[in-house]
């Protein structure tokens, strides 16, 4: 089934087009991936699909259901998203945040159930944050930090996860424990994940499709192996990018090549 | 779920009734404290007899329920308000510096007080009624010029309100320097927070910050998760934009109608919410409620201090607050820093 569907959306801030005409669809249960430059446009898109930017133009489509006739809550019910920054600056505990995660579920007034609070328990012991539970935010490294956004995204209960950038500026080991949290997630879950990111490799080994954008355009939808080309790569990064196999996962690979190398007598037989 | 429980980290049900009775009992022993004391004390016995009504003293009486009471419930309802506004732009303007006043409003209703004073009114309804007019106007251009930036544009507010205050306070200081005899006084009790002008008459005002109470505690949930990120707010479901106006109308409203009849008491609504944050953590649910019930026994036993410190007469209020509060405040900012 189809779980959302992007159809010629297009977004401009005063006369400045940020989105034009992007289309595409995620199924349930994939792994969507959402790549390219800096300003192509790929935070907006999460945007516009969250409703924190509103649609002008084109057809958001959620379960097969027109985004606009969900109310804000009931969006909420079925989609989560981890923003880029959260800030920090009031001192809530972990386990406050994450249970912020089941306000959509709530009346105004009513108070969080057992069950409300077995439902954080778990997504913190998921996103192994549940040792800190009563630490504050500002108190955590920034990988930890991430983990509790996660888990308040978890504890939301949605059918459809967007993440923009959760892994830009933390080191290898919290990147890893992210992206193997939200595969995790997905098989367990049948979640559907849609994530924004600037790490070609991660979204080479992890992401099952991907969109690749450029100035709000799209320049390929397709597998890892559709979009992960020379063409495709430099058409929407500018720059050279060499492309091999990942021995060990067979996926494609990714190596920036500097101004020094570019010399190197084997450069232009090396992509595959 | 047990050990999450246990470590009081989420707010359970438990931790706030606990807490609010805490502080209900407080409320209810500085009331108490307030009514049999001041430049006559009054024995408990006295107060009881009075409350069953058989052969109490008619002075006894009148000390009880037509001086004391009021000035006690007018103490109460401004400590209540001030704090719990505090805590409100404190968290919408992001600034730990925020004060229920930022908005202009402590410029606007001091000029209007000052007319009022400087016109020979009588304090109720002439003066309060100026002050109030004051402040609703300034707190008005302030919104207005802010337009539909309200909720975004948190610095344009501050700047603006801050701007005015400015702009008032040189007005306060012409009126204060070309008048002269009794008024200067006046003037200056009401600048530095008055609660002497209590009577019966005007507290059914107050009570108009009730509603004001209820407003600020059923948003408390929704402006917790603002304060975690606007965007993600918005994603969860929430009018982040008609909970931040509606949270800074009302609070400003009722910051107003406290200040237009217990003139300019000073940092109550600083070191309360600052200091609840501290003890207790940033859950507004739990802090609206602190902040209005720890609030108000603050004010009570600081204005009983006001009556009862010099041997003739009283000194306003806000002196008190202040004397009192910015040690305290300096000391929680250095057990905190450890």
């Amino acid at each position: 089934m189809t779980a959302l569907k992007v159809e010629g959306v297009s977004l401009s801030y005063g006369g400045k087009s940020v989105l034009d005409h992007i289309s595409f669809s995620v199924d349930e249960g994939e792994f969507f991936m959402i790549l390219g430059p800096n300003g192509a446009g790929k935070s907006s898109l999460l945007k516009l699909i969250t409703g924190i930017e509103r649609l002008h133009a084109g057809e958001i489509e959620i379960f097969g259901r027109p985004k606009k006739d969900y109310s804000a809550r009931e969006l909420a019910k079925v989609v989560s998203i981890v923003s880029q920054h959260a800030p920090v600056d009031f001192p809530f505990s972990v386990a406050e945040t994450v249970l912020m995660g089941r306000a959509p579920h709530l009346g105004l007034l009513q108070h969080e159930s057992t069950h409300d609070l077995a439902l954080a328990e778990q997504s913190m012991s998921f996103t192994d944050v549940g040792q800190f539970s009563d630490r504050r935010l500002d108190q955590l490294s920034g990988g930890e930090r991430q983990r509790v956004m996660i888990a308040r995204a978890i504890c939301q209960e949605p059918k459809i996860m967007l993440l923009d950038e959760p892994t830009t500026a933390l080191d290898p080991a919290h990147q890893l424990k992210i992206m193997d949290l939200m595969e995790k997630f997905r098989q367990d879950k049948k979640t559907t994940i849609v994530m924004v990111s600037h790490d070609l490799n991660l979204a080479a080994m992890y992401a099952d499709r991907l969109l690749l954008m450029r100035d709000g355009q799209t320049v390929i939808t397709g597998t890892p192996a559709q979009v992960f080309t020379r063409e495709h790569l430099a058409k929407s990064y500018d720059c050279e990018l060499l492309i091999d196999k990942n021995p060990v996962g067979k996926v494609p690979r990714v190596m920036l090549c500097p101004e020094k190398f570019k010399n190197y007598e084997k450069l232009n037989t090396y992509h595959i | 779920m047990n050990k999450l429980m246990q470590r009081e980290a989420v707010p359970t049900i438990k931790r706030f009734f606990l807490v609010c009775s805490i502080l209900g009992m407080v409320l209810f022993i500085s009331v108490l404290v307030g009514i049999l004391n001041g430049s006559s004390p009054i024995p408990l016995r006295e107060l009881l007899l009075s409350l069953a009504g058989d052969n109490a003293d008619p002075t006894v009486n009148t000390i009880l329920w037509k001086i004391r009471l009021p000035r006690v419930l007018l103490a109460a309802l401004a400590g209540a308000a001030l704090s719990v506004g505090g805590m409100v732009f404190q968290a919408l303007l992001r600034n730990p510096l925020a004060e229920p006043y930022i908005l202009g409003i402590s410029g606007g209703s001091a000029v209007g007080a000052i007319s009022g004073i400087l016109l020979g009114l009588s304090f109720f309804p002439g003066v309060t009624f100026f002050s109030f007019l004051g402040s609703m106007l300034v707190l008005g251009t302030v919104l207005l010029l802010a337009g539909d930036q309200v909720s975004t544009r948190k610095d344009f507010l501050l700047l603006g309100g801050v701007m005015m205050n400015v702009f008032c306070g040189a007005l306060i200081m012409f009126l204060i320097s070309v008048s002269q005899g009794p008024e200067v006084k006046q003037i200056i009790f009401w600048l530095m927070g008055d609660l002497s002008m209590a009577s019966s008459g005007n507290l059914a005002l107050l009570l108009l910050c009730f509603p004001c109470f209820g407003v600020i505690l059923v948003f408390s949930r929704p402006l917790n998760i603002i304060l975690t990120g606007r965007d993600s707010a918005t994603a969860m479901g929430i009018n982040v934009r008609l909970v931040s106006t509606t949270l800074l109308v009302t609070t400003s409203v009722m910051v107003s109608l406290v200040v237009c009849q217990s003139g300019l008491i000073g940092f109550v609504g600083l070191l309360i919410p600052h200091f609840f944050r501290m003890a207790i953590g940033a859950d507004h649910r739990l802090l609206g409620p602190c902040c209005i019930l720890g609030g108000s026994s603050f004010l009570i036993i600081c204005d009983l201090l006001a009556r009862k410190l010099p041997e003739h007469g009283e000194i306003p209020v806000g002196i008190v607050t202040a004397l009192i509060g910015a040690p305290l405040f300096i000391f929680l900012l250095w057990r905190s820093r450890r």
